[in-house]
């Protein structure tokens, strides 16, 4: 299928330091398997979404961050955000409010898909397998969480995404929707083989994930 | 191209505002000294000033300059302040906000007018007790135009204070308004005295620069001096404006000097409120410091609310006058409506409107859509470097308000002839973008910045260059204030009068000019159609600003407000 990637060998972070006014906040090294999913745990405050953007490429220039993150051989640190390719979850959906559904979707769509109707085919096709077929015309506002939060993710994999990145996406929902999100979007990763970093608070996104769990706090390499 | 716009777009906004404040003082103070090559002034010296000075009466108008900008700039802020000290957190506040925003598109002299149509000898407020008291007659009082400035100061208050009242209000949510009520009262403080103790001072720093707007407009002003003010000797800008349009250009030295003098007139007028300030903080810390609870503040708070009614009240109750003279047929004193309505008045003015009406639609445009590119340019900008507009570059946003339009925009004029150019609209546009830009800027910036950030982490991470978030995220998601803000910048561009009527020198003229321009002729029919018609314009502009969001984002709810 379209989103699996061939060649992997994961994600690799290498010595990443973030540093906030001389106060250390992510000092990690590790390797993420395509497919797998490497937790990033800490109390609120602790700056741990930090990572993430130093990752996406969106880090405030105020800290100051050094180390190598590459994919499957790619240094992304060296290319634009935009050019990262690292899909982003966060806990709200933040499906763009003036946008149908389809065309939420359509956007993250590769340019390099130009013709407009086999757009708006695929955008369908994601949604289908979403369970939101005939949604596309619909007002994103008109949703319920559930459905809001598979649009969200039918969006990040249409983008063709080189890892994914999720910063506590399943807070927000109720504790039943929770579980039923977790295991889409995990098993969506494994698919699709994409390595995914997670950042949480929530003990039960780690174990649900079932890869290594970093903790902040406790300096050096993630232990299990 | 995602960088140079930005940069481009600052280095554009800063030179459209400084370099006209710049060349407009330079151009008034060199023929203010006597040297004006275009007009045969070479050498410098003192002349020009020595003639000012002779003018009969000059003092006099340079004081009441001073003392009427004073008055309105203390009333109005005093009205704000008891008001918001009294009312901010409940209801009654934005019930008020919401009859009072209009209040601002309405142009100063279709205020004026209305006001002025109000209070005359045989205004509608006359014509109303004219039977209780058995008047038949006008009587005989010099209303407006008194020679003391009241007339003159209530119209700027009732267009002041609505303006200063929602400034403090956009200011508001940056002091913590409950914690603050809460303690307050705890210790047993009166509503109003514990607001000036523990939140006004923190709430002025943040809009002292609209107060010295006010004051420098106050005490500068034209349009509304001509339509209320003191007619012999009028304000000192009022004559300034005869001088400067006078046929025989030598006048031009004496109105440069007299420019000059009302940069000081203005200056005076702001240093005596430092003075004020000094001591209304002295004062307020003995007070404070003392202990003084104020409980018994029900009076003051009931007097606070009916004064900011009345000035509402006044205004559309003008407007509405406004209306109805541009309508009437005969109507006779003491009658409180005419005897009836005809379209005579509009019919007759519409072939002469017709120019003007280009000249104001093209104008307010042509700024409004310079201004808020710009703005724009230099948002996008603050959000790539992560540096937001400190105390210095919010004082050069302000500047074009606080120094005297009449001081350097005469100065523009006197360039614009010297460089006998004959692009008059373009410099009529440049012109109005000095003081559009301010007001487009301002409008923008809270909405700009309170958009959730992540909507563009997620379009970026998505694969979309800046330039396709900016245009496909936020641009859209933002439609409703930048059209508001545009609809801001449209409005002051339709209400300037004296630059429209220094740059345009007669050979331009707007709805405003002419509507002026009538005022010192009693046609009151004339009148009121084009000060509605001034009115209309940045209502209509309004309107639209709602309406296209509206339209464009009918089937998306979270679009709507």
């Amino acid at each position: 299928m379209m989103l699996q990637r061939q060649s992997s060998t994961g994600l690799s972070l290498f010595g990443v330091l973030i540093r906030l006014r001389g106060m250390t906040l992510i000092d990690l090294s590790a390797d993420v398997a395509p497919g797998s999913v490497l937790t990033v745990m800490g109390p609120s405050g602790s700056g741990k979404s930090t990572l993430l953007s130093y990752i996406g490429g969106f880090l405030d220039p105020a800290f100051d961050a050094r180390g190598a993150v590459s994919v499957d051989g790619l240094d992304l640190l060296s290319l634009q955000a935009e050019a990262r390719r690292a899909g982003i979850l966060f806990q709200d959906p933040l499906l763009f409010p003036h946008m149908s559904v389809g065309a939420n979707v359509a956007f993250a769509i590769p340019a390099d898909v130009a013709d407009r109707r086999q757009r708006r085919q695929m955008a369908a096709e994601i949604l289908a397998e979403m369970d939101l077929a005939g949604f596309a015309e619909r007002d994103p506002a008109t949703l319920s969480g559930g459905q809001k939060a598979r649009v969200a993710l039918a969006r990040v994999l249409v983008s063709r995404p080189r890892l994914l990145l999720l910063d506590e996406p399943f807070s927000k929902l109720d504790m039943e929707l929770r579980a039923l999100m977790r295991l889409l979007v995990f098993e969506r990763a494994r698919t699709a083989g994409l390595p995914v970093i997670l950042v949480t608070h929530d003990e039960a996104d780690a174990e649900a994930a079932g890869g290594p769990v970093h903790r902040l706090g406790s300096r050096g390499a993630p232990h299990d | 191209m995602t960088t140079v716009f930005p940069r481009a777009a600052v280095a554009l906004t800063l030179g459209f505002l400084l370099l006209p404040i710049t060349f407009g003082l330079l151009g008034t103070l060199l023929p203010a000294f006597g040297y004006l090559p275009a007009l045969g002034g070479f050498e410098l010296g003192l002349g020009p000033f020595r003639d000012l000075f002779a003018t009969p009466g000059l003092v006099a108008a340079a004081a009441l300059s001073v003392a009427t900008g004073l008055a309105a700039s203390l009333i109005s802020v005093g009205i704000t302040l008891v008001f918001v000290a009294s009312y901010a957190g409940t209801p009654t506040l934005s019930r008020l906000q919401h009859l009072l925003s209009p209040l601002l598109a309405v142009p100063h002299a279709a205020a004026a007018f209305g006001f002025a149509f109000l209070i005359a000898p045989s205004g509608f407020l006359i014509r109303l007790v004219a039977p209780v008291f058995g008047i038949d007659r006008p009587p005989d009082v010099l209303i407006p135009h008194d020679p003391m400035g009241l007339a003159m100061i209530a119209g700027l208050v009732i267009k002041e204070t609505p303006f200063l009242f929602l400034v403090t209000l956009a200011a508001l949510p940056q002091v913590d308004l409950v914690a603050a009520r809460r303690l307050a009262a705890s210790f047993g403080y009166g509503r109003i005295a514990g607001f000036v103790y523990l939140l006004w001072p923190a709430l002025y720093r943040q809009i002292r620069f609209a107060v010295y707007a006010v004051i420098a407009y106050s005490s500068s002003v034209v349009d509304v001096a001509l339509i209320l003010g003191p007619n012999l000797p009028g304000t000192l800008a009022t004559r300034l404006v005869q001088w400067m349009n006078d046929p025989d250009l030598s006048a031009r030295f004496l109105a440069s000097a007299g420019a000059v003098l009302q940069l000081g007139v203005t200056l005076v007028a702001l240093i005596s409120w430092f003075v004020l300030e000094r001591l209304a903080s002295s004062a307020l810390k003995t007070v404070r410091d003392k202990g003084w609870r104020l409980v018994a503040d029900r009076f003051v708070r009931r007097v606070s609310i009916l004064l900011v009614g009345l000035i509402g009240t006044i205004v559309f109750a003008g407007l509405a006058i406004l209306a109805i003279w541009s309508l009437a047929g005969l109507w006779q004193f003491p009658d409180i409506l005419p005897q009836s309505f005809t379209l005579r008045s509009w019919m007759n003015a519409w072939p002469r409107i017709g120019d003007p009406l280009v000249t104001t639609l093209l104008t307010g445009l042509a700024s409004a859509l310079l201004a808020i590119l710009l703005t724009i340019g230099c948002l996008e900008r603050e959000l790539q470097t992560g540096r937001s507009v400190d105390e210095k570059a919010l004082l050069m946003l302000y500047l074009p308000l606080i120094v005297p339009q009449i001081t350097f925009v005469f100065g523009l004029q006197l360039l614009f002839i010297g460089s006998r150019s004959e692009h008059r609209l373009t410099a009529l546009v440049l012109v109005h973008l000095v003081f559009v830009l301010p007001y487009v800027f301002l409008s923008l910036a809270d909405p700009w910045r309170s958009l959730d950030r992540r909507y563009e982490t997620i379009a970026t991470a998505l694969g979309r260059s800046r330039l396709s978030v900016l245009i496909s995220i936020r641009l859209p998601m933002l439609i409703r204030p930048i059209l508001t803000a545009m609809a801001v910048g449209f409005a002051v561009s339709v209400g300037q009068y004296l630059p429209t009527v220094l740059i345009g020198e007669g050979r331009l003229s707007t709805i405003t000019t002419e509507a002026v321009a009538l005022a010192s002729g009693n046609n009151r029919r004339v009148i009121g159609v084009y000060a509605l018609l001034q009115t209309i314009l940045p209502f209509l502009a309004f309107a639209l600003a709602a309406l296209i969001p509206a339209a464009l984002h009918r089937n998306r709810r979270e679009m709507k407000v």
